[in-house]
């Protein structure tokens, strides 16, 4: 009878747990097949997209006008867009195929500038046209590479969850096809990220590589390095200090120090370059206590340490309280004019007024005496440029940067649109409106509501 | 004889009540700013009452949230020409002064408006109201903080009171950025790096801004940071935890420029690293337990 009873308890418990691991294997399942769904329309729609996009640069380059260009590029533009957007969705982090992003990048930016410009007055140059041209093989490549892959996957049925779960666990997949495919797909990229996009496109994405070769001075060893940090900080002797240097990937030789003061309980990280000994950034971890000191008694603080540390004259630009933390922007002023391009950032604890940190690696890489040209265009003639609705209430004189990176002398005015503050850049040069920023109001804390 | 007396002098009591309230001698006058000097980028108490009253002889109209942005910066500016004071933008001694002679703050009533989330201005001579417009949103939970309590706090809501109680007003977020941006980049930090000191998240964030501005990688926050594979906080949901107040400040840090990394673009943990791939790259350097590359 017992035996009876515990028979059927274990068939029921057996069943009740197959049961259990059968529901539990689909739903993984599902989910499996929903990811495997996402992979496969993002790749589908990548080819989608370069197959468009191969089309609509050979439309481009078969049409006889070079002035009625626009309409294609500006296709090829959002295609390069959407295509960059399908490949960010794939799961191809851990290979390296960043080359094709990067080729659709600068195509997207190239076709973008070109298609913006007015045509009439400065049509496509030869060398623009030769670009067009060699992107256009470069596409049929790429998309060539893509549909043999796709062609092959699909053939194999191939899936996109497999390859990842292989490349999670460190295991080469039971089928390389996609990871090839998309190798090759890549080193077909790479041939042409030599491509000439000319300078404009160049620049834009040349312009977080620093460098601090222009600086002055000669080269500090370790232990300069830490009496360095020792002036900079006015430190006494009980403070730790530990000194690495970059390695070789670095954009710049530097040392990067960490300083425990054991008084304050504060550590300071610090780089300094190995060139000259010039400070790149300090920051420093600490807890702050509650607010005593106003913004303004921060930025009083701020200005002091940057008289004492540098010898170019600074103009507080934006000050922006964070809780009990003060962040501070400086430009260099030249002249009356300010200099956007060299910048430095303090930051201030508001509990005390220390300086919890320092960023100057901006200006260290772009400042240099700049000759300013006088202004061709006056005052009065640059505000008949701006909307007659907006409402100027501050005028200055800037250098800022364009969006390919060139320096430009411009008026800088602050005013208000209806409820909004924007700036407006107007070159100095030739009246043309460089830059039109809308200004950050205060947000509303949306966490707490 | 004595009931007329009674009332004489209740009439009379009343009456110079009366001339106090109008005379302005109620209670909300009194308080007003401490000594700082205010200045555009500034938040907190201070600033609710400049725009309070700014609003009340109504030089300002925009959202009375406690940060000194440049609506309030053109309002005190205006204030201060009309007033043949120095323009200049920060509300200093003689500017406070000024203000507060023109204007009524009603401290107690503003915070109250603020700490329930409701809409509500401050404009002088219209009853207060007809000004407030309250926040459907707010659960029924915090509704007992509400009217008429505020002299007695101690009472059995008086917990739940002291959690709301807390000044809600605005936040100054770093250009180009939104706060969502900044939460979304404080999980994935405090996902990947929560063991690590303050510079290491310092660098994870600088990392994923530096992936946004490189045009090898998507260009939004999200983008990068919820591309397959990328992170593998996100691939295996640590980035849904909870970040703590070490990893905001760290994503505030990166996001207000600071880079310790000299521009790298990846990192990993040599102890764990699966990928042979990644020992390819440049180094740059080691923070924490993290290499740092190109």
């Amino acid at each position: 009878m017992i035996r009876t009873v515990l028979i059927a308890l274990l068939v029921v418990a057996i069943a009740g747990t197959g049961y259990w691991g059968y529901s539990e294997h689909q739903k993984k399942n599902a989910i499996l097949i929903q990811a495997e769904n996402n992979y496969q329309r993002a790749f589908h729609d990548l080819n989608f997209n370069v197959d468009a996009l191969h089309d609509k640069i050979g439309e481009t380059l078969a049409m006889n006008s070079r002035r009625q260009l626009s309409p294609t590029l500006s296709q090829v533009w959002r295609l390069t867009s959407e295509a960059h957007n399908n490949v960010g969705q794939l799961p191809l982090s851990l290979l390296p195929f960043n080359k094709t992003e990067d080729f659709l990048t600068k195509m997207g930016d190239f076709s973008y500038r070109v298609s913006l410009r007015d045509l009439e007055k400065k049509p496509l140059s030869d060398k623009e046209y030769s670009t067009l041209k060699s992107l256009y093989v470069n596409s049929s490549e790429i998309q060539n590479e893509l549909r043999k892959t796709e062609a092959l996957a699909s053939k194999k049925n191939l899936r996109w969850m497999d390859v990842e779960m292989a490349l999670a666990n460190n295991k080469q997949p039971d089928d390389n096809t996609i990871i090839d495919g998309f190798k090759t797909v890549d080193k077909s990229s790479e041939g042409y990220s030599q491509t000439d996009f000319g300078p404009e496109v160049t620049n834009i994405h040349n312009a977080k590589k620093r460098n601090v070769s222009k600086l002055k001075g000669e080269n500090i060893s370790r232990e300069d390095a830490k009496k360095l940090a020792i002036k900079f900080f006015q430190l006494k002797k009980n403070v730790r200090i530990s000194v690495k240097e970059t390695g070789k990937g670095s954009e710049y030789k530097a040392y990067s120090l960490t300083m425990y003061n054991p008084e304050t309980k504060a550590t300071t990280y610090m780089d300094v370059t190995k060139k000259g000994g010039y400070p790149l950034w300090v920051l420093q971890d600490r807890k702050v206590a509650a607010q005593k000191i106003s913004l303004n008694e921060a930025q009083k603080q701020a200005v002091s340490f940057l008289n004492l540390h540098m010898k170019s004259k600074m103009e507080v630009v934006s000050a922006n309280q964070y809780d009990n933390i003060g962040v501070f922007t400086f430009v260099n002023v030249q002249d009356g004019v300010r200099i956007y391009p060299d910048s430095v950032s303090v930051k201030v604890a508001l509990d005390n007024g220390d300086i919890m940190g320092y960023q100057g690696t901006d200006f260290l890489t772009s400042h240099h005496e700049r000759t300013i040209p006088p202004a061709k265009v006056s005052e009065k003639q640059a505000r008949t440029k701006l909307n007659p609705k907006f409402k100027m209430m501050e005028k200055h004189m800037a250098i800022i940067k364009n969006d390919v990176q060139q320096e430009i002398y411009c008026y800088e005015f602050l005013g208000v649109l209806g409820d909004e503050t924007y700036v407006i850049y107007v070159s100095a040069e030739n009246g043309d409106e460089e830059q039109v920023k809308k200004l950050k109001e205060g947000e509303p804390d949306y966490s707490s509501m | 004889m004595k009931k007329p007396m009674r009332y004489i002098r209740r009439t009379l009591f009343f009456l110079v009540a009366m001339t106090c309230i109008m005379a302005g001698y109620t209670p909300e006058t009194t308080h007003a700013f401490t000594p700082q000097v205010i200045q555009k980028g500034a938040t907190g108490e201070d600033v609710v009452e400049l725009q309070s009253r700014l609003q009340y002889i109504g030089f300002y109209n925009g959202p009375i949230d406690g940060v000194f942005s440049w609506r309030t910066y053109w309002a005190l500016r205006n204030f201060q020409y009309e007033n043949r004071l120095k323009v200049d933008g920060l509300a200093g001694f003689t500017t406070k002064k000024k203000l507060a002679d023109q204007s009524k703050f009603d401290y107690g009533w503003v915070h109250k408006q603020i700490r329930k989330g409701n809409k509500f201005t401050t404009y002088g001579g219209v009853p207060k109201e007809k000004q407030v417009k309250k926040n459907a949103g707010r659960k029924a939970a915090q509704q007992p903080a509400a009217p008429g309590k505020n002299a007695a706090p101690a009472k059995p809501g008086q917990k739940q009171a002291a959690k709301v109680s807390k000044p809600r007003p605005g936040k100054n977020i770093p250009d180009g950025y939104s706060q969502n941006d900044i939460n979304l980049m404080a999980n994935a930090v405090y996902g990947e790096s929560r063991g690590e000191p303050y510079i290491g998240q310092v660098a994870v964030a600088a990392v994923i801004i530096n992936r946004v501005e490189n045009p090898e990688f998507p260009n939004t926050v999200s983008g990068v940071i919820f591309e397959p594979g990328a992170f593998t906080a996100v691939a295996d949901g640590q980035i849904y935890l909870t970040p703590n107040q070490q990893a905001k400040k760290a994503v505030m840090d990166a996001l207000n420029g600071w880079d310790p990394t000299g521009e790298a673009l990846y990192y990993f943990n040599p102890d764990t690293a699966t990928s042979g791939w990644i020992w390819t790259r440049p180094q740059i350097k080691k923070i924490g337990k993290h290499i740092y590359t190109k």
